[in-house]
């Protein structure tokens, strides 16, 4: 019977943990999926839910130069970040695999630092820097920001990839007569391929909504769209802001699903 | 196997075979160089500069002035008061709704939580701005929940829910949540729940396993969780910027102002500087407690 009681008991704590926890997952999800069905909103302000729908924001957002600019700003320079990012990470963390165990702690400790130091110290710091260097207002200038900014997350992705694969194999290619670059690129990195995936997804969308260091380093002709938003965001709720969150968050979904796939392809391949 | 590998190496040649392997490792330390200088010249020489600053007066003679005068002025004090303050109230929250999501996720059948837990990543990797812009919306006096409160009559009056410290501890909850759960995750899924089942079996109850068990397993996600919340709460610039409606000013907000309107680099720099004490403290603290890699586990 207290077995039975017991049992019960669990169950109802169970739902009541069940409840919570789906609120908490509620809350993080919905705020922002609210912003899609506004950019829809056919009203010239804010109203939820909108009386009535048009492309309006839409076509203010792509009818506008300025914003355009902005737009092919910020994919440039996340593109271009993405591809210095992605391989240098990758063969910072593939080294470190093989350095002593001290090396390796020392150096995950400096590659956290980008994440943890407040990005305003660096943003203040970088626009100094650059001013003597004439990088401010420049895509090079952004690109190099961005691409410290983004690389400590490919090394943590492919790091924590390496983790679990066995350097046994690159070993046994190279004693098959591989050279260490042919085994490297044939035999480690198709296996650790979704963690570079993952790595070069994040590296892309650190640079695209990467606000604070562009707000100081980008500018002119050369501002990304975060850059824009922020200052707009400020003044007033322009409407055209949720037309553009919305493809902000469509680039997010994707990239995500991107991901699932990938993962999902790569569990399949380890099943067979 | 290894072990039989171990001994054999031992053997025959080991000092020649260590040898190699610390000339090998050095070689491929190497590879990371190309990253660790860009971290370098982006984040730790201009961080390092910024924060020297602060030791010089306007004349650029070693002094103590600009330390002086942010620890004297109210304007200053205040803002570390509020930076604190909001820290906290954001990092009781993450604690108080990110705990029983995750244990609640760490129940569940692996396949429903790794579906569950996209709803976590999909903020996680949604744009501040845009998450900004979306509570602006929501909490504004003419917004969605002021509108729904009206409407079924509970309020009269719109309540205040953006642009001041309200909005901006909810904005800043809904981004740093993430940051909690995710490490917490990882570690509660590591928790061989056959422990519970064997502290119940010899007479605990199930309450007693859970805290004396599964909580000071799941510590070390949980702590690394805390430090997470707390730092990147500490120096966050564009939720209060947006949310606070000028009225809040935290540390990074006063930094900006303190360079772009009055030009005082000295003062922005020793706030700067106190603002990294704080912030590593903080790391320090649970470092020597727990270790600095609980910090990878993502």
């Amino acid at each position: 019977m207290a077995a039975i009681e017991m049992v019960g008991k669990r169950k109802n704590n169970n739902l009541w943990l069940g409840v919570v926890g789906a609120c908490v997952l509620f809350f993080l999800t919905l705020p922002t999926l609210i912003v899609i069905p506004m950019s829809f909103s056919g009203a010239s302000y804010l109203e939820f839910p909108p009386e009535s729908w048009s492309f309006r924001w839409y076509e203010s957002y792509f009818g506008s130069s300025e914003w355009m600019k902005a737009t092919r700003t910020s994919l440039l320079v996340a593109f271009l970040t993405t591809i210095i990012a992605t391989p240098l990470g990758f063969l910072a963390a593939y080294g470190l695999t093989f350095t002593s165990a001290r090396v390796r702690n020392a150096s995950q400790l400096l590659v956290v630092v980008p994440i943890l130091v407040p990005v305003i110290l660096i943003a203040i710091g970088v626009f100094h820097l650059y001013a003597k260097l004439g990088l401010n207002y420049t895509i090079t200038g952004l690109v190099i920001a961005h691409t410290a900014l983004a690389v400590p997350f490919v090394i943590i992705t492919v790091l924590a990839g390496l983790k679990n694969y066995d350097f046994n194999q690159e070993l046994a290619a190279r004693s098959l007569g591989a050279s260490r670059p042919r085994a490297l690129l044939t035999i480690t990195l198709p296996q650790v391929k979704f963690s570079i995936q993952t790595g070069a997804l994040l590296a892309f969308i650190t640079s695209l909504d990467e606000v604070v260091v562009s707000m100081f380093v980008s500018g002119g002709e050369n501002a990304t769209i975060t850059r824009r938003m922020f200052n707009s965001l400020r003044d007033q709720l322009d409407p055209t802001i949720s037309a553009i969150s919305t493809c902000l968050i469509f680039v997010s979904i994707s990239a995500l699903v991107t991901v699932y796939i990938f993962n999902r392809n790569q569990k399949n391949k380890e099943q067979l | 196997m290894e072990i039989a590998a171990k001994t054999q190496l031992e053997g025959i040649n080991s000092k020649a075979l260590a040898k190699g392997r610390r000339k090998e490792g050095r070689l491929f330390f190497n590879l990371a160089l190309p990253s660790l200088i860009i971290i370098m010249i982006v984040v730790f020489i201009p961080v390092f500069w910024l924060s020297s600053l602060s030791f010089f007066d306007r004349a650029g003679d070693l002094s103590w002035v600009n330390y002086d005068r942010i620890f004297q002025g109210q304007l200053y004090i205040k803002t570390f008061i509020v930076t604190l303050k909001i820290s906290f109230i954001v990092l009781f929250f993450c604690i108080l709704l990110g705990y029983p999501l995750c244990y609640w996720l760490s129940q569940l059948p692996d396949r429903i939580a790794g579906i569950l837990i996209v709803f976590v990543l999909l903020p996680f990797w949604t744009s501040v701005l845009v998450r900004t812009y979306a509570w602006l919306v929501i909490l504004q006096r003419n917004g969605i929940i002021n509108d729904t409160l009206i409407s079924i009559g509970w309020i009269d009056e719109p309540l205040q829910l953006a642009h001041n410290l309200t909005g901006t501890v909810i904005g800043m909850v809904h981004i740093l949540l993430p940051f909690f759960i995710l490490p917490l995750f990882a570690s509660m899924r590591s928790i061989d729940t056959n422990f519970i089942r064997a502290a119940i079996s010899l007479g605990s109850t199930p309450r007693g396993a859970f805290w004396r068990i599964f909580f000071i397993m799941s510590l070390p996600g949980f702590f690394a969780g805390t430090v997470l919340v707390f730092i990147l709460a500490l120096g966050t610039y564009v939720t209060p910027a947006l949310l606070g409606g000028g009225k809040i000013q935290m540390l990074a907000q006063r930094i900006d102002s303190t360079i772009m309107l009055y030009s005082n680099w000295g003062a922005a720099s020793a706030l700067g500087v106190v603002l990294l004490i704080l912030a590593f403290a903080t790391i320090w603290v649970f470092n020597r407690a727990f270790g600095i890699d609980k910090l990878f586990m993502r």
